[in-house]
């Protein structure tokens, strides 16, 4: 009798859970978008990265396709700490089956390393470092928009061939800024440059004057800036002020999002050479992409860091909707097989060691005499092919890869 | 290093600690003669930056007249605060203030963030301070000259009003004893009123010195303002001239961190603050209750 009892339930246990194994957990595709809602990466992530998740739910049809999607934002203050409290909050109590964006490298390593262990997604598109592909890659996450690799290898190398072959780093102090740093000083010694000092401010910091005077003291012909944010248009306006440029020095901006040069004017940023995977203004697609994010968001023309949140997360659904699962790794895997297509990036694909490739831009910023209006900043002035744009596989030092 | 470099390097950190000096002698005045540790003082920093960009954008009113009006607006600010919420608490411990005017701080700053966003608004330097003297050893911009210049002549003209004339001595008698002072016919709560209002205004105007520096950010005070409390706490809680000479000082000790040491440079205050706490709990210049 019991025996019996027991098959009953264990059949209809297996009726209950038999199926729901091969579908969405709890019918419900939760993404938690993770970044910096309040601090110094606010405006190029944050709150625009969110409208930016909710348009490709939108776009992708979710509701239509009879997909339950939900999204839920956190605020990790640019803390390890904090972000991974949230990440393990995420994960065990509230049912969240990716993160994306995540900004500040020293986080997406931290949240890395519990995605892997909980067994769930990460999709990184705000966060920098090169490591997220090279020896901190892993089977459960993604990097998608750019990298500190990409960023030496655009900016970096169009420099030194231009006559900037000595140089001298002002570095934020914590992993993105020390390997930003480390990817552009390989870059110019490749290219036969070479640099002549370097110093490494905490993060965030107000008042630049003191490491100004040091790298005008050094001769450096570039001062290559390793931040981010309010840092860099800090360190740029005060140069202005200490005659920096005057002087004969220049600016290198390693990492410079559209609202950086917003916020600076053009009278301040014109001239600067940037590297960046996308812009509002490249072509139809990437326009009306951006006029729809703008009318959601307050006007703004998104950064390549919100315009790839966008793109990931469409990616992200289209592979959960081809497997009809949202188990963590089973979708990342499914997301390296698909081929990538949307508005923002064009055509592209994610390599086995988790770096989504697409063609890459240095741009230069306009003169405010060549500027028709608001947000048109930007002048391209080389398109680097996806293939060329990112680390080769082989030399990142990812276990995923079979050499 | 050359001891050129260290020159410039010293008056950087001079021009760092006049910010120091006049957002510290705000605090020590409000504490002094109110008893009132205003948390709120970085957000009426970022307030007075803010009020010089919109008197710039709105009306075209340039830098010098920011200098005049942005204080003024501030304070005027700071006084409605007083009125309305800050007097309901001087008979409470110090730590109601503290919290009130904490949480005020987090309100301003998410309302401005939420309206302006975090990367700031440009603000430019004024035509007549573009610029710099070339003194050999550094390049000195005009504006910073400016600055350090200006500033000190606020502070030593705040403390000499506090410490010499008449009306700094009825200041100094009604913290002493309110009641006593009112027995000679004096208007204390309207000296109160207006003494907050002064040491706000004082982070207004620092905030529109700062403008044309740093970018025009809601989160300008908030990264300051804890600096500063460390500086008052190291130059003695109230004391005027204490304020000033550990604002310029820490100024200098910060410049010269940025040198030799620059990762250290956020933090080396606090281990000045955690060794004067030690040696001398009431501050370098503070006198023990």
């Amino acid at each position: 009798m019991i025996i019996l009892r027991i098959l009953v339930l264990g059949v209809a246990l297996l009726l209950a859970t038999g199926p729901a194994q091969a579908q969405i957990s709890d019918g419900v595709v939760k993404i938690g978008i993770m970044n910096d809602q309040s601090g110094t990466y606010a405006d190029l992530a944050g709150p625009g990265s969110v409208v930016a998740a909710r348009m490709a739910v939108e776009d992708y049809g979710a509701a239509r396709k009879g997909l339950k999607v939900e999204i839920v934002v956190a605020d990790h203050q640019n803390k390890p700490d904090v972000g991974s409290s949230i990440a393990r909050q995420w994960f065990d109590a509230d049912k969240v089956d990716v993160i994306i964006d995540v900004p500040t490298s020293s986080v997406v390593l931290a949240v890395n390393q519990i995605a892997r262990e909980k067994n769930k997604a990460l999709i990184v598109s705000t966060g920098a470092t090169s490591d997220l592909t090279g020896a901190a890659c892993s089977p459960n996450a993604i990097h998608w928009t750019y990298d500190t690799w990409s960023l030496a290898n655009g900016t970096g190398s169009a420099i030194v061939k231009t006559g900037g072959e000595t140089w001298f780093f002002l570095t934020a102090d914590y992993k993105f800024g020390h390997d930003l740093e480390r990817d552009t000083e390989a870059v110019v010694v490749k290219n036969g440059g070479k640099v002549l000092g370097k110093v490494r401010h905490p993060f965030p910091t107000a008042d630049f004057s003191s490491f100004l005077l040091q790298a005008q003291a050094s001769k450096a012909k570039i001062i290559g800036l390793a931040n981010a944010g309010a840092d860099t248009t800090n360190a740029i306006k005060q140069g202005a002020e200490f005659g920096i440029v005057r002087g004969g020095q220049q600016f290198a901006g390693l990492l410079v999002f559209l609202t950086d040069v917003h916020s600076l004017g053009l009278e301040k940023a014109q001239g600067l050479l940037l590297t960046e995977s996308f812009y509002w203004d490249l072509n139809d697609q990437t326009r009306a992409f951006s006029k729809r994010f703008g009318e959601r968001h307050r006007g703004a023309m998104p950064t390549m860091a919100q315009a790839g949140v966008y793109s990931a997360v469409l990616h992200y659904l289209k592979s959960v909707e081809a497997l009809k699962s949202d188990d963590g790794p089973k979708v990342i895997a499914k997301m390296k097989e698909l081929p990538t297509d949307d508005p923002v990036f064009g055509k592209g694909r994610v390599r086995p060691d988790g770096r989504k490739i697409h063609p890459v831009y240095l741009f230069e910023v306009k003169k405010p005499s060549e500027s028709k209006g608001p947000w048109d900043y930007y002048k391209v002035r080389a398109t680097i092919p996806a293939e060329q744009a990112f680390r080769p596989m082989d030399q990142g030092g990812c276990p995923l890869v079979k050499k | 290093m050359a001891t050129q470099a260290l020159f410039g390097q010293l008056l950087i950190g001079l021009i760092n600690g006049a910010f120091y000096a006049m957002l510290s002698l705000g605090l020590s005045v409000i504490f002094g003669l109110l008893n009132i540790i205003n948390f709120a003082h970085g957000a009426q920093y970022m307030m007075g930056a803010f009020a010089a960009y919109f008197l710039l954008s709105l009306t075209g009113l340039g830098y010098w007249w920011s200098l005049l009006l942005a204080p003024i607006v501030v304070g005027l600010f700071g006084i409605a605060l007083e009125r309305t919420m800050l007097k309901r608490l001087y008979h409470l411990d110090h730590l109601y203030g503290l919290l009130l005017t904490f949480g005020l701080a987090l309100i301003i700053q998410g309302v401005f963030r939420n309206e302006f966003g975090s990367s700031g608004l440009p603000y430019a330097i004024p035509a007549q301070l573009t610029g710099g003297y070339n003194l050999g050893f550094m390049f000195l911009p005009a504006y910073r000259a400016w600055v350090v210049v200006f500033s000190l002549g606020v502070c030593l003209a705040t403390w000499w009003v506090i410490e010499r004339t008449k009306l700094g001595s009825y200041l100094r008698a009604a913290t002493e004893n309110p009641t006593l002072v009112r027995a000679f016919g004096i208007n204390v709560p309207r000296m109160i009123t207006l003494t907050y209002g002064f040491g706000v205004g004082l982070a207004g105007l620092a905030g529109v010195l700062a403008a044309p520096i740093y970018q025009v950010n809601p989160l300008m005070g908030a990264d300051l303002i804890i600096v500063v409390f460390a500086v008052v706490v190291i130059g003695g809680m109230g004391s005027i001239m204490g304020s000033i000479v550990t604002g310029f000082a820490l100024g200098v000790v910060e410049g010269f961190t940025k040198v030799f040491y620059p990762e250290a440079s956020n933090t080396v205050i606090f281990v000045i603050m955690a060794l004067v706490l030690l040696v001398r709990p009431t501050g370098l210049f503070g006198r023990a209750s």
